[in-house]
């Protein structure tokens, strides 16, 4: 068990190598930080004189070689944007992009997994049909466009709902979160929505799927033989087995939904580490882009470690070889 | 009743009773990109200045015709060729109660000539300030500079008694390891003072009680709250929805929905910056191009062709949906030097665009890459495409590459470029900004080679000319070598549209920075 785990951490540290390797070395083609850190008026010595101390001018391994020694004691510089400490900006923003994640979460699961147990159990019925097409425009409409029509729908319509922003936002500590008031809750419905859709598709069709599959085994048709109530059946029996993919699958997309809430909250001003991307990118403010990718890896690479350990306590067959 | 209805009157009801209690003026607004420090000589950015100027003052202003105002300073006068004397305000107050005066001047002005400054430039003249009492400076200048006054009014002054307190006497260097205290701290003398600063969500400004301006002061404004919002269409849904009074930058093509709404109104007035394109004269050989071992763009009649064969009504009609006006020269009505006959266009003529580039030795054309950024100017790309089109008419096929300007504006700085769209915003607001960076030979944004001895020479010249007339009549001499010369390709002056409620007023100015002195909210 334990060789396991160093062996799969040890790989987890190679990911998170390589992955700083290839972004810092996408970053020499994303134009020149310095002509947006000074005015125009600035003198071609001036900018010479930044592009020396920001020591953009050292040759790209003294560069790299730099930003990890810094990077392995947690320091990533200031942005050149905003001049404040990048490790401070990030810490600052995750509240909101996790509380994003965790209610879209929340959604996907309590809309996905009902509506796929119906779904599967009343195959033929017309409600089902109709879910089934219409959950279609959740994987088919770009996050965009659904989070601009949900804005001009309830915020511009309605006027029912905020059409951007983190409002209500109460401190705990260190931790600001949205989701004790109801400014709070107001503001942050239309962005988990919108981020939760494409998951709600997902997952209800992993669970119809699933449940389909379910329905036809034996231990259902036994359970069905010795008279138990059908409702006993399909949420007890045959949804409890659908589970474990599904499982799989949603700690596998939590680590997409942090990292890929980037449009989400561009749409809604949602102000978490996407949007921080987004202007970071604009700017070439590279401490910032070069730690948000730092950042979403060590997500995904956790993640992966977890569910790998995970397998590992669930499935026997890995035990078994890990004992070669 | 609907739910809207329902829901407005809810909101109304709790206004009302909020409004009730305080009747406290509140002005929301957005725009794209929040301020990037609030240290006001940290960053010469349009943004930057324009919300650090709510809050600090220069000694001289703008007026809403962009006319130089008094600010802190009452009046000025040159000294001949040595310098200007500036007459001090009195009983101005920063907003921690200290007092303004001459000390704070000269700090300020040795503070924006910090190595850490981005605003060396527009002070570069300045040798030495020289206090001659507690409200009266004298900037001794290296050499004549008649423009001195225009150039300092983004120079916002600081206290010298705060900075040193906060160790702020320099703006942040780009080595230091961490933030210093001046760029989400404030202290200066303008109508609204910073209450509440969190960078890229929420800006928070009320007004000052205690500032000069306050017993004729034009604004009724208690509370500005600013959120930046970079989304264009969530901008626009926040104006509709009524959660902001007022929109920077909404995009153009929605000017008319923004209009059709009750209660919104838009404003338009023609901005500070000419769009053209610049084709590098001076390379003995173009980079991307079929032609070898000569510069097509060396021969005037190509340039003139090329001049000739662009439909800029076209592109006002179709590409701006008339939200632009087409350009004779490169620098916008507001300028000084700038004339309506210089802004005359020579008339648009395929036809003799290619008998002239026939002439030139290429009745069939050649090939050449136009170098165009795709998130800098209104509808930047879209101008690029038209004249991709515009130009294959005449016979040359022209290879667009569109890309982010933070890629595209190196290309010409570094002059990789052959052909490429610009355009130059004046903030001095004189014709010498645009001559010394754009037509000069050493001017650092002259991309084209353009190297003419007599344009120098009087670029130099009017520069030191305190003379009004006859600094005048060479700047007029300067831009009619230009426009003969083809040297640039003009397309067009942008246009800039603000939405608001309609119960905001707030004049709109062509340097597109709203002042909120100005401001008045029913």
């Amino acid at each position: 068990m334990i060789t396991y785990i160093a062996r799969r951490m040890l790989q987890a540290l190679v990911v998170m190598a390589a992955v700083s390797f290839i972004s810092f070395s996408l970053f020499n083609y994303v134009g020149d930080p310095v002509d947006n850190m000074v005015g125009q008026e600035a003198t071609l010595e001036d900018r010479q004189r930044i592009r020396e101390v920001l020591g953009l001018e050292d040759p790209f391994f003294v560069q790299y070689a730099r930003f990890m020694q810094n990077a392995l004691q947690g320091e990533f510089g200031l942005s050149y944007r905003t001049k404040r400490s990048v490790t401070e900006m990030i810490a600052e923003r995750i509240p909101a992009t996790l509380e994003l994640v965790f209610v879209s979460a929340l959604i996907a699961l309590g809309l996905g997994i009902p509506l796929g147990v119906f779904t599967g159990i009343n195959r033929t019925s017309w409600i089902s049909k109709a879910v089934l097409t219409v959950s279609l425009v959740g994987v088919s409409l770009p996050t965009f466009i659904i989070g601009i029509s949900l804005i001009y729908i309830f915020a511009v319509n309605m006027g029912v709902l905020p059409s951007s922003g983190r409002a209500g936002t109460v401190a705990l500590g260190g931790w600001k979160t949205s989701l004790l008031t109801v400014d709070g809750w107001r503001s942050i419905l239309l962005p988990a929505l919108t981020l939760s859709l494409f998951q709600v598709t997902m997952i209800l069709r992993l669970v119809r799927a699933e449940m389909l599959e379910i329905m036809r085994t034996d231990f259902i048709k036994f359970a069905r033989a010795r008279g138990l109530p059908e409702n006993r059946i399909n949420y007890n029996h045959a949804l409890k087995n659908t589970l474990v993919p599904v499982i799989t699958i949603i700690g596998l997309n939590i680590g997409g939904l942090i990292a890929f809430s980037l449009i989400t909250e561009t749409v809604f001003q949602w102000p978490g580490t996407g949007l921080m991307f987004i202007q970071a990118v604009d700017f070439v403010d590279v401490p910032i882009m070069a730690a948000y990718l730092c950042f979403v890896a060590l997500i995904f690479v956790t993640i992966n470690l977890v569910v790998d350990i995970l397998y590992f306590v669930i499935d026997p067959r890995l035990r078994a070889e890990g004992g070669h | 009743m609907n739910i809207r209805t329902i829901a407005i009157a809810a909101m109304m009801s709790t206004t009302m009773l909020v409004g009730a209690a305080h009747a406290e003026k509140v002005l929301r607004w957005t725009s794209q990109g929040d301020a990037l420090t609030l240290d006001p000589m940290g960053q010469n950015e349009g943004p930057t200045n324009s919300m650090n100027g709510q809050i600090y003052e220069p000694l001289v202003n703008r007026d809403r015709d962009m006319v130089l105002e008094p600010g802190l300073a009452e009046s000025w006068k040159p000294l001949g060729a040595t310098g200007w004397e500036f007459k001090l305000r009195k009983g101005v107050k920063f907003h921690d109660g200290a007092d303004f005066n001459a000390e704070d001047v000269a700090f300020s002005i040795a503070r924006a000539q910090a190595q850490s400054s981005d605003f060396k430039e527009q002070v570069k003249s300045i040798k030495e300030v020289k206090i001659i009492d507690d409200h009266t400076v004298q900037f001794l200048t290296d050499g004549p500079n008649p423009i001195l006054p225009n150039e300092i009014t983004n120079l916002y002054m600081m206290d010298k008694g705060w900075s040193e307190k906060h160790n702020v006497t320099v703006p942040q260097e780009f080595e230091a390891g961490e933030e210093t205290y001046a760029v989400r701290n404030t202290n200066g003398t303008g109508p609204f003072v910073v209450d509440q600063r969190l960078p890229d969500e929420l800006t928070v400004l009320v007004k000052n009680p205690n500032w000069w301006g306050a017993a004729n002061a034009e604004h009724n404004i208690d509370k500005i709250e600013y959120r930046p919002i970079k989304n264009a269409a969530t901008r626009v849904a926040a104006l509709l929805s009524g959660e902001v009074d007022f929109v920077l930058d909404p995009p153009l093509q929605d000017l008319k929905r923004i209009d059709s709404t009750a209660e919104l109104k838009t404003v338009t007035v023609n901005q500070i910056r000419t769009i053209f394109f610049g084709m590098d004269q001076g390379v003995a050989e173009l980079r991307n191009s079929d032609v070898k071992g000569k510069n097509p763009f060396q021969d005037k009649r190509v340039r003139q062709a090329f001049y000739q064969a662009l439909d800029v009504a076209a592109i006002q009609r179709v590409v701006m949906e008339g939200l632009s006006f087409p350009a004779g020269i490169i620098t916008s009505p507001g300028v000084h030097g700038f004339t309506k006959e210089l802004d005359a266009r020579r008339p648009f003529d395929p036809a003799a665009a290619k008998g002239l580039l026939a002439d030139a030795g290429y009745p069939n054309g050649f090939t050449i890459q136009l170098d165009c950024p795709n998130n800098r100017y209104n509808n930047d790309e879209k101008i690029c495409q038209a004249a991709v089109a515009m130009l294959a008419k005449i016979g040359v096929t022209v290879k667009l590459d569109a890309i982010p300007k933070s890629q595209h504006f190196p290309k010409i700085k570094n002059r990789v470029s052959d052909f490429y769209m610009l355009g130059w915003g004046v903030p001095t607001l004189d014709s010498h900004y645009v001559f010394s960076y754009l037509l000069h030979s050493k001017g650092s944004w002259n991309g084209t080679g353009f190297a003419n001895a007599r344009v120098d020479e009087l670029t130099d010249t009017f520069a030191v000319e305190t003379d009004l007339a006859k600094r005048d009549k060479m700047i007029a001499e300067a831009w009619s070598i230009v426009k003969d010369e083809i040297v640039y390709l003009p397309i067009h002056h942008q246009v800039i549209g603000w939405g608001m409620s309609t119960k905001l007023d707030l004049p709109i100015t062509p340097n597109d920075s709203p002042q909120f002195r100005w401001a008045k909210l029913q």
